[in-house]
This record gives C-alpha cells, sequence and structure tokens, in this order.
C-alpha cells in the first residue's frame, strides 16, 4: 500500500531533524530547506543517504538537487542554462519561482535559486515520486 | 609527520567495520594543559580518533585511490570523560558509501563501557567541489596510516 503525504512527510521530517540538528516543528512544509533550516552542502549528501535508507530508495547523483549541471553541454553552454537546463531545473522545483533567473540563467546562480527556495514541500513531493 | 590518534587497530573487516585502540598517558604534552590541574582527554581528540578510525576504514574500501575529508561531524555525544591511564575503543561502521561520499556510525568506548556516539560523513573530494583539482598524490592515506591496518590486510594484494 503506497504512503500517505503525512507517513512521507513525518519521514522526511525526522531525515532532516537528525541531519541538520533543527527542531521538529522548524521543519514545516513551508521552510527552505539551506535558507531556513541551514543546510550546507555536505547535509544535502547526508539527507539523501537517510532518505535513502528510509524509503529504501536510490537517488542518483544530480537527480534530487542538479549539483552537477555545469559538466553537462546539453544542459549548460557558456555558462548560461539551455533550454532544456532550465526545463529540469524546473522540474526538479516544480513550486519553484523562476521570473528573475528567467531572465539571466545564469548556471552560477542556480546555487543560490536552490537554496533560496528548495522547501520541505519539494523534497516531500520528490520522494513521493520515488516510493509511488 | 602526521597526528596520529589512534594506537593500533583491533579489527579490521574491509567495507564494514573496523575497532581502534587508543591508550591516554600522561606522557602527552596536551594533557598538560588540558588541564594542568585536572587532565582529561579533549573530545574534539575523541571525535578526530573517531575520524581516523573511520576514515582508514572509508579509504581502504576504495583502495586508498580517494582523498578522503572529513565532511561533517553529524553526531558528536559523550557522556563521561577519558583520564589518562584510560584506554578508548573507537567502533566504527559505514552506513553508506558511494563515488563521493561516506557517512559511518560510531561507538566510543572507555574502558570497554560506551561512553560516547560519533556520526561523520566524509567526501571522496576529487569527485565533489564542482570538478576543483587538488594535487595527484594521495596526500591523505600516506605510509603512517597503511602501515595501521597493515596486518589486517597481509595476503590482500598481490
Amino acid at each position: 500500500m503506497p504512503m500517505t503525504d503525512d507517513e512521507v512527510f513525518k519521514k522526511v521530517k525526522e531525515a532532516l531533524v537528525e541531519a541538520l540538528s533543527v527542531e521538529e516543528d522548524e521543519v514545516t512544509l513551508e521552510a527552505k530547506i539551506s535558507a531556513d533550516l541551514g543546510a550546507e552542502s555536505i547535509d544535502y549528501l547526508d539527507i539523501i543517504f537517510r532518505l535513502e535508507k528510509a524509503f529504501n530508495i536510490k537517488i542518483q547523483r544530480g537527480e534530487l538537487f542538479p549539483d552537477n549541471l555545469q559538466n553537462n553541454p546539453e544542459y549548460v553552454q557558456n555558462s548560461k542554462l539551455t533550454p532544456a537546463g532550465l526545463a529540469l531545473l524546473k522540474q526538479r522545483m516544480p513550486q519553484g519561482d523562476f521570473t528573475e533567473f528567467e531572465k539571466d540563467p545564469d548556471v552560477n546562480k542556480v546555487t543560490s535559486l536552490f537554496t533560496s527556495q528548495y522547501s520541505v514541500q519539494m523534497l516531500t513531493n520528490y520522494v513521493k515520486t520515488k516510493t509511488a | 609527520m602526521r597526528w596520529i590518534w589512534i594506537d593500533r587497530f583491533i579489527e579490521f573487516e574491509p567495507l564494514q567495520r573496523a575497532v581502534a585502540i587508543k591508550n591516554v598517558s600522561l606522557a602527552e604534552e596536551h594533557l598538560h594543559d588540558h588541564w594542568e590541574a585536572f587532565p582529561i582527554q579533549p573530545a574534539s581528540l575523541m571525535i578526530e580518533g573517531m575520524a581516523q578510525t573511520a576514515g582508514i576504514l572509508v579509504g581502504q574500501a576504495r583502495d586508498f585511490k580517494e582523498k578522503v575529508i572529513l565532511a561533517k561531524i553529524a553526531k558528536a555525544e559523550f557522556t563521561d570523560i577519558v583520564v589518562p591511564g584510560d584506554q578508548i575503543t573507537y567502533q566504527a561502521q559505514i552506513e553508506t558509501i558511494t563515488t563521493e561520499a561516506a557517512s559511518t556510525k560510531g561507538v566510543v568506548l572507555k574502558n570497554g563501557q560506551p561512553i560516547g556516539l560519533v556520526d561523520l560523513m566524509f567526501s571522496h573530494i576529487d569527485q565533489n567541489l564542482a570538478g576543483a583539482k587538488f594535487p595527484e598524490e594521495n596526500f591523505v592515506f600516506t605510509g603512517q596510516f597503511e602501515r595501521l591496518i597493515a596486518p589486517f590486510l597481509e595476503g590482500r594484494h598481490g
């Protein structure tokens, strides 16, 4: 039987509390994982490892957080995201606000876009697609 | 010279777990200042001891080809102090290991009794940091580290 939204969120919350040493009540669906909960780059690997164990899933590098875009000419050319790169980013952050970013899709801004917007809700939605 | 914070491995199961011991002695200078009136082993050095135990375990898992760097102290909790004359045991096990990183769980014991939990993450730095280049030579795993586990690996290579 598939897990309910609440069950997925509860496990995601556990992983975030452990990985980021934050209080449970800080981990709301709206909370941004970097901007609000303080995650740094190594924490994302920690989160991935914990989610893989908690949900018995496999998360490939770059699948959850697009940290390897710049190495792929399909997604980045002349330091700008290609339409395919932008589409991938939007797929990873379906509730993201890309208005400003699209004016100048500089690959160097992807990290700040991600850290300012990636939320617990987005992470939970992603995990749901993996466990469905 | 490297500052080695473990004396010897007593168990080493490649890819799984490693156990190392460290005898704490008043002959060690750092204890004279920490503290003069009441010497205790600093918790930070017990974390380093665990990092060396677990780091060598992680390094050996990739045949010491990766540069393994301590990237995160996910947990470090101690419930007792360690003083000269005590023996510390570091029990480390690999939780997850991938191309770019590894996570380990560890228990610290004092004279056989658990007194701490230290969970760590290590980065394989050549696989991370957005393609930043590091020296070819493996500056992490020098002869000193490799000699520590040599007795457990004899016959495994060549």
